[in-house]
């Protein structure tokens, strides 16, 4: 088998590589599928690797061959989160409901990544139906943190997290509704981006909370995320909230940097709270502004989110019904049958904020719940947009914590979202963010740094990741 | 808004309109959580409220037409989708009655 160092590969070196000769996308695969099999027992980051991997890449390969291919993407193996559609293949949501699932059509992004000629090497593990921040909530068990199997890999697209970096995949595909990409790269010490509300399809992705949830890529460097991301985004007329992106602004050559320092303050561990402040002194060391901007109601944002993301989740799960699709169990009359259907079909998660979302939006609660976090969520758009005419991205922790140890959240519901604090206001707003590494604490563990920026201003939030990634 | 007590009479309406079979165990746990949950989310209540009418979809306000041409090709996918479904004949699922005959 043919030698290739894993550790310090991009899509690009692969691409550049594949294109000129030194190996084929087989020969590539081949090395993946090998550091797949001794590695993924142990992680259980992969719910399926794709037994016609090595078919792929030969169909790459003779296209490369031919001259059909020669994209920026073509030979890269890429590992898809479970709650995308790959026409065929099974995509279970990590979830018994949809155990046996077939998909019956391709997402529009796996659409695309085929025509790049990318390598689908499996699906990946995550939270039931992409609730949680830990992946503990997989009805397949956890995954683990490839930096240290006795910690979480972060969630909910934990998997694909986790698989880039422990090297069982060159990139992947994650959803992001609350920090869904930020949060697990930040753990597994990758790149994750959640792109602008509105920037990349999401046809064929599993709705969530559909205001919140976005698609992103989870990469090793930054500029493998823009690569992924250029291909990912764009107008689909399946997805009606899709749109193009207006061309961008001109780059500063210096950065105007925001810290909303009263949001900051308490639930940050000592160790994330000095290692932002290492990178805050290296932007100023590079000649960066640093701003102290107030956002009053960004403390708002997870009670507001709890109640939003609620409210769809309960929506959105309703088509679980044991008709159309999934578990179906039989009852003594159709009524029974949904009741016993999404009884057994669905996780303790996914009930609860079933549950949850019921009662905001129930008769006589909605109001004080639903209406007024609604109201909220545009407040919390205007700081943003305030914010904006003062700097040029805002950045804080990505979590306030590193990997946490498996099983330390899991019977305490609140102490879990809490965990969301730094990522969930850049969904409301549907503003762009990015987690970029900012290095390790002493046992090894990653840091994230969170970088958001105006609506379609992915290209500066690129650039001040730049600045700061180590 | 007032933070609220969630009793097992609560549990049980909430788990009858979101047709879920819930265990005694799940019962128990989810009124714990959601009056802890309930109890956080509570803090809204000294939130300001936005002058701004709300709306779900502020930001986006253009509302987004197109044709039923290449999405929904009659016939197409059926056959697809009914291999999924639980139960299916010929071209429909299969559901069980739902009007009775008295």
């Amino acid at each position: 088998m043919k030698e290739i160092d894993l550790k310090n590969l991009t899509i690009k070196k692969a691409n550049q590589a594949i294109l000129a000769g030194e190996f084929t996308a087989r020969e590539l695969t081949e090395v993946y599928l090998k550091k797949i099999k001794t590695d993924n027992t142990k992680l259980n980051a992969y719910l399926e690797v794709f037994t016609d991997a090595l078919e792929q890449a030969d169909e790459v390969d003779r296209k490369i061959k031919s001259g059909e291919l020669k994209g920026p993407l073509a030979g890269i193996p890429i590992a898809i989160k479970d709650n995308i559609l790959i026409e065929g293949r099974i995509c279970s949501a990590a979830s018994k409901m949809l155990a046996d699932y077939h998909a019956t059509y391709d997402a529009t992004t796996i659409k695309k990544l085929k025509k790049e000629g990318v390598i689908f090497l499996g699906r990946t593990n995550m939270d039931e139906f992409a609730m949680g921040g830990s992946t503990e909530n997989s009805a397949y068990g956890p995954t683990c943190n490839p930096h240290d199997p006795t910690r979480v890999s972060g969630g909910s697209s934990g998997g694909s997290a986790a698989v880039v970096g422990g090297d069982l995949a060159l990139c992947a595909l994650g959803s992001d509704t609350g920090g869904s990409i930020r949060q697990p790269s930040s753990f597994c010490g990758a790149v994750g981006l959640k792109p602008t509300y509105g920037a990349a399809s999401r046809y064929g992705v599993m709705a969530m909370a559909s205001s919140l949830d976005q698609i992103g890529p989870i990469t090793k460097t930054i500029d493998d995320a823009e690569l992924l991301f250029n291909t990912l985004r764009g107008k689909d007329s399946f997805d009606s909230t899709s749109m193009d992106e207006p061309v961008p602004g001109a780059l500063p050559a210096k950065f105007k940097i925001g810290i909303p320092y009263d949001f900051l303050g308490e639930g940050v561990n000592e160790d994330v709270k000095k290692n932002f402040d290492e990178t805050v002194e290296l932007l100023k060391s590079k000649g960066h502004e640093i701003i102290s901007i107030e956002m009053p109601n960004l403390h708002y944002s997870l009670a507001c989110y709890y109640i939003l993301m609620t409210a769809e989740v309960s929506a959105n799960m309703a088509r679980f019904d044991g008709v159309r699709y999934g578990l179906h169990v039989n009852g003594k009359d159709m009524v029974e049958d949904y009741f016993l259907s999404r009884g057994a079909g669905l996780g303790k998660e996914v009930k609860r904020r079933i549950m949850l979302g019921t009662y905001v939006l129930s008769s006589g609660y909605y109001d004080a719940y639903y209406g007024k976090a609604n109201g909220l969520r545009r407040l919390i758009a205007e700081d943003y947009k305030k914010a904006f005419s003062k700097v040029d991205a805002i950045i804080t922790p990505t979590a306030p914590s590193v990997a946490f140890p498996i099983g330390k959240n899991t019977n305490d519901p609140l102490q879990m979202y809490l965990e969301d604090i730094f990522t969930v206001p850049v969904n409301l707003a549907g503003v762009p963010a990015i987690s970029v590494p900012t290095g390790k604490n002493e046992q090894g563990l990653p840091f994230g740094l969170q970088i958001t920026g105006p609506h379609w201003r992915e290209d500066l939030i690129f650039a001040v990741g730049r600045e700061v990634v180590r | 808004m007032i933070p609220h007590m969630i009793t097992e009479q609560d549990i049980d309406k909430l788990a009858t309109l979101a047709r879920i079979a819930l265990t005694s165990e799940e019962k128990q746990k989810f009124q714990k959580d959601l009056e802890s949950i309930l109890g956080y989310i509570s803090e809204l209540k000294d939130a300001p409220i936005s002058e701004i009418v709300p709306s779900a979809d502020d930001y986006y306000l253009t509302n987004v037409m197109r044709a039923d041409d290449e999405a929904f090709v009659a016939v197409q996918n059926t056959q697809r989708i009914l291999a999924e479904a639980p139960k299916s004949d010929k071209d429909f699922f299969v559901v069980k009655k739902i009007l009775n005959n008295e």
